[in-house]
């Protein structure tokens, strides 16, 4: 067999055999995946593992840029009747600050994770859409700049993340501001979705041989209900944010209500994304901590399979009950207490997910390092921010709550509960894999530490702010309001979240430099992403691994029964960039899947589309159009049939040499 | 290893039709842009079903041209599903020849769609039931004409040659976004044109 010209007979047996590092076979492999040096290789890049850091290195900013306008609002509100702030201002921190938490940070961090770790979980050598992996970040980025180009002008958007129409609407908001918020959404959206459909399919397809559906990681059950959800609900808020700038620029009547039009329609639209959103910014989180804290608890997770269902059931309710943020909007009553019930059922699942975590802490011997330490004070967080959340489920005390700082001390406990405090575990844990090198123990543990402290101090007392009376949303208070002590512990506990903050980045820029050197496995974990060398290699696996149980790296030791995995032995695959497909249930055999190479595409495809909607929020008609016809050329160019990926047929000639 | 042995089959290669990622990502996209449709209907179902205005404001739509158009653009589908099934038996001229018949199908659609338009004495703007008829109505045109810039391309691809029966995948999954244009239709008419003579 000569490696110059891969095979391109339609169909063939796939060669079985293991490529020990160093080997003929392994190099080959080597050169295939690897991307070229140089921009062009930055530029077109396909690699999932280089798309997935991107996607948190991208995240992590927004994170930060995030938090220094939350820092300066709490500067504004350390004390009464402060003046650093214009009301104007302080409208736009705060939303900017809610979208970038929401949007820009909380799922784009956990896409990060799941593009990183995917494929080396589940045994496959990249994501089912390499290029339009690529697109989804490309484009990710290009909206979160988007969304921010207007901030440094003053003209950031300002009616608060869920932008309630008739608020945003023209009469009342006249500006570029919410045309900004409108037109970036819709292009984040188109990001989000390509991205989810990617995961489906990746996971109905890409798993290695014998991994069949009950033994994937409960990361894995996280981002694929994410994703199924975000498949549904995406097009919702999508149109909401459509339909309002129609509204605006071209003078439709959907939110106008002098002409029929209806509110309450931006109401329903928004939430029925929002809430199922809500859940996908925590399910993926929920299941870092699910697949990693059985690591450390030197065991494997209790009630793996009631987990999974949670999981799902968690987002199937989800769907259930958007409602439950219009309950002071005036529906009958009847549906209040129908959906304030479905809010209630919802704690049953995220019930069973916490039992599950403390019995594997009960039942462990854990190991108290770094992560541990996060994903045990993620628990706890959990339990707080639940118990607020099942509280404002109650409808009469949501009448009471809504739109004080109990709401905002709420949502803060449980996205950062269940979203900041497992990323940042789950970098502390990944990172060995990522790097190769081991992130600091001393400066982790205080990094926890001062998070953990600074967190509760300044949250906690955002309950008694909302219990004294306190709305969220206001730019200053009196003095004599009895707010004062509250809202200056709340400022002080800010600033030393932010510390732990930093004492986490610092650790990361040190040990990127001089952390230990690791093995693949250093925590002894069970999945499969620690059977590759620590980075991994651009081709993931130097053989499709055969899977025989949930555990592949334990089983050893847990002896379950049912057989051994094979890690060293299994599908070569190197007639070009190549990895197997399998059904999507017992993930047998069933197709070899050829793999496209790096290609510009994506990144043209991205920026015209970024294109089209700054052509649309300036008004440059023809603009526009040119660069809608540029992205039609960019994705002919995509889709054109290729030989290499047997798209086509093969001409008559080469099949012959090919057989010969 | 007892496992490696009984796989030992030999497996297709590259794009083959329904086992190729494209396919699946298709049925990914049409549920995401089926729902897109979804919330487009039940917004117009929320709005006028509280609505005090004429609705529509012309009155009750007349329905032979549309119903004429629906048709056409049915049938458009069926041409491809035959354009599909001739690659399946090698007839490939017939397979084009049906694949024209279906962009060209499709254009008549577009232009009486268009036709359609003219005629309304309001637009947009006018009032809320403009607003409604016209974003959905151009909603699924634009996936018309995407649908029609598939078509040719496909049209295209079988005209250079690179499809036979065993790998013509891209003929299936562009079919099937076509069918589901389609379909995404028969939603759209009946809610627009059928249900108002319902109240
Ligand atoms: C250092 C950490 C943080 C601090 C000090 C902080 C502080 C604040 C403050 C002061 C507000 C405005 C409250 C008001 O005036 O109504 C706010 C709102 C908000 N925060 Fe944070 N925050 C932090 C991190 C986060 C994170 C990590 C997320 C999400 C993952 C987040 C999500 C939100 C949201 C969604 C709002 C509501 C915005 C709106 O009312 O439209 N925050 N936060």
């Amino acid at each position: 067999m000569t490696h110059n010209t891969p095979d391109l007979s339609l169909n063939r047996v796939p060669e079985m055999g293991s490529a020990p590092i160093g080997s003929a076979a392994e190099i080959r492999l080597a050169e295939l995946w690897e991307t070229a040096p140089g921009w062009r290789g930055w530029l077109s890049t396909v690699d999932h593992k280089t798309i997935g850091l991107r996607y948190l290195v991208t995240a992590f900013i927004f994170l930060l840029m995030g938090g220094v306008e939350a820092l300066i609002m709490r500067l504004q509100l350390a004390g009464p009747e402060q003046n650093l702030l214009t009301p104007e201002q302080y409208n736009q921190l705060f939303t900017m600050h809610g979208i970038t938490m929401i949007f820009l940070y909380s799922l784009p961090i956990l896409s990060g994770f799941s593009n990183y770790l995917w494929p080396l979980m589940l045994g496959s050598r990249d994501m089912a859409f390499p290029r339009l992996n690529a697109l989804s970040y490309w484009i990710f980025l290009f909206a979160g700049l988007f969304l921010y180009v207007s901030f440094p002008l003053g003209e950031a958007p300002n009616a608060g993340w869920f932008n309630y129409v008739p608020f945003a609407g023209l009469e009342y908001n006249t500006g570029p501001n919410i045309d900004v918020y409108a037109l970036g959404m819709v292009l984040l959206g188109i990001s989000t979705t390509v991205g989810s459909i990617n995961f489906v399919v990746t996971l109905f397809r890409m798993r290695a041989p014998g991994m069949s559906i009950s033994r994937v990681p409960i990361l894995v059950w996280g981002t694929l209900t994410a994703s199924v959800a975000n498949i549904f609900a995406i097009p919702s808020v999508s149109l909401a944010f459509f339909l309002l700038w129609l509204d605006r620029r071209i003078g439709t009547h959907f939110f106008d209500v002098v002409n029929g039009g209806k509110p309450l329609l931006w109401q329903h639209l928004f939430w029925m994304f929002g809430h199922p959103w809500v859940y996908a910014v925590v399910l993926p989180a929920m299941g870092i901590v699910s697949d990693a804290l059985p690591t450390f608890c030197r065991r494997p997770l209790v009630g793996y399979s009631a987990v999974a269902l949670s999981t799902m059931a968690t987002m199937l309710l989800g769907f259930g009950v958007w409602i439950h943020h219009m309950f002071a909007t005036g529906l009958p009553t009847l549906a209040l207490s129908f959906f304030g019930a479905a809010s209630m059922v919802i704690s049953i699942p995220s019930a069973v997910a916490v039992f599950a975590w403390i019995a594997t802490i009960w039942l462990g011997r854990p190991v108290f390092n770094t992560p541990f330490l996060f994903f045990a004070g993620f628990v706890i967080l959990f339990v707080i921010g639940g118990l607020s959340g099942v509280m404002t489920a109650a409808v009469p005390l949501d009448f009471q709550l809504n739109e004080t700082y109990f709401i905002v001390a709420h949502l803060h406990y449980v996205l950062l509960g269940i979203n900041v405090f497992p990323v940042i575990g789950g970098i502390y844990y990944w990172f060995p894999k990522f790097f190769g090198r081991m992130m600091n123990e001393t400066l982790g543990k205080w990094s926890f530490w001062v998070m953990f402290i600074g967190f509760n101090l300044g949250f906690f007392p955002m309950h008694v702010a909302g219990l004294l009376g306190m709305p969220r949303r206001i730019y200053t208070y009196a003095p004599h309001m009895g707010w004062n002590m509250v809202n200056m512990i709340t400022s002080v506990g800010s600033f030393v979240f932010a510390l732990g903050i930093l004492l986490f980045l610092v650790n990361v820029l040190v040990s990127l430099k001089r952390g230990a050197l690791t093995t693949p496995n250093p925590w002894d974990a069970p999945t499969l992403e620690w059977a590759t060398p620590s980075p991994p290699p651009a081709y993931n696996f130097a053989v499709i691994p055969i899977i025989a149980s949930r555990h592949p790296l334990w089983e050893d030791r847990l002896d379950e029964g049912g057989g051994r995995s094979s890690l060293e032995q299994g599908y070569l695959l190197m007639e070009g960039r190549e990895t197997l497909g399998t059904t999507s249930l017992d993930a047998d055999p069933d197709i070899i899947l050829k793999m496209p190479d790096d290609s510009l595409a994506p990144f043209f495809l991205g920026l015209f589309s970024a294109l089209v909607f700054a052509g649309l929020l300036l008004h440059w008609q023809n603009f526009t159009i040119l660069m809608v016809l540029a992205c039609s050329l960019s994705l002919a160019a995509w889709m054109w049939p290729r030989k290499t990926l047997l798209q086509r047929v093969p001409d008559a000639c080469e099949e012959g040499a090919a057989h010969g | 290893m007892a496992e490696a042995m009984q796989t030992a089959q030999a497996l297709p290669a590259g794009s083959e039709g329904k086992r190729s990622g494209g396919w699946w990502g298709m049925i990914a996209l049409i549920v995401t842009e089926g729902s897109l449709f979804g919330y487009l209907l039940f917004s117009y179902f929320y709005l006028a079903s509280q609505t005090e205005q004429h609705w529509p404001p012309e009155g009750l739509p007349d329905l032979l041209i549309p119903g004429i158009n629906t048709l056409i653009l049915l049938s458009s589908s069926i041409f491809v599903w035959i354009s599909e099934r001739c690659i399946q038996s090698r007839q490939m001229r017939w397979s084009i020849a049906s694949m024209a018949l279906a962009v060209i199908l499709g254009v008549c659609f577009v232009v009486i769609q268009l036709h359609e338009w003219n005629d309304k004495s309001y637009d947009m703007a006018a009032n809320l039931y403009g607003s409604l008829y016209f974003t959905i109505t151009g909603f699924h045109m634009l996936h018309v004409i995407v649908g029609l810039i598939i078509l040719l391309l496909l049209l295209l691809w079988l005209g250079l040659g690179y499809f036979d029966n065993r790998r013509y995948a891209a003929v299936t999954i562009g079919g099937l976004y076509w069918h589901f244009v389609d379909v995404v239709w028969l939603f759209v008419f009946t809610s627009l044109y059928l249900t108002p003579y319902l109240y």
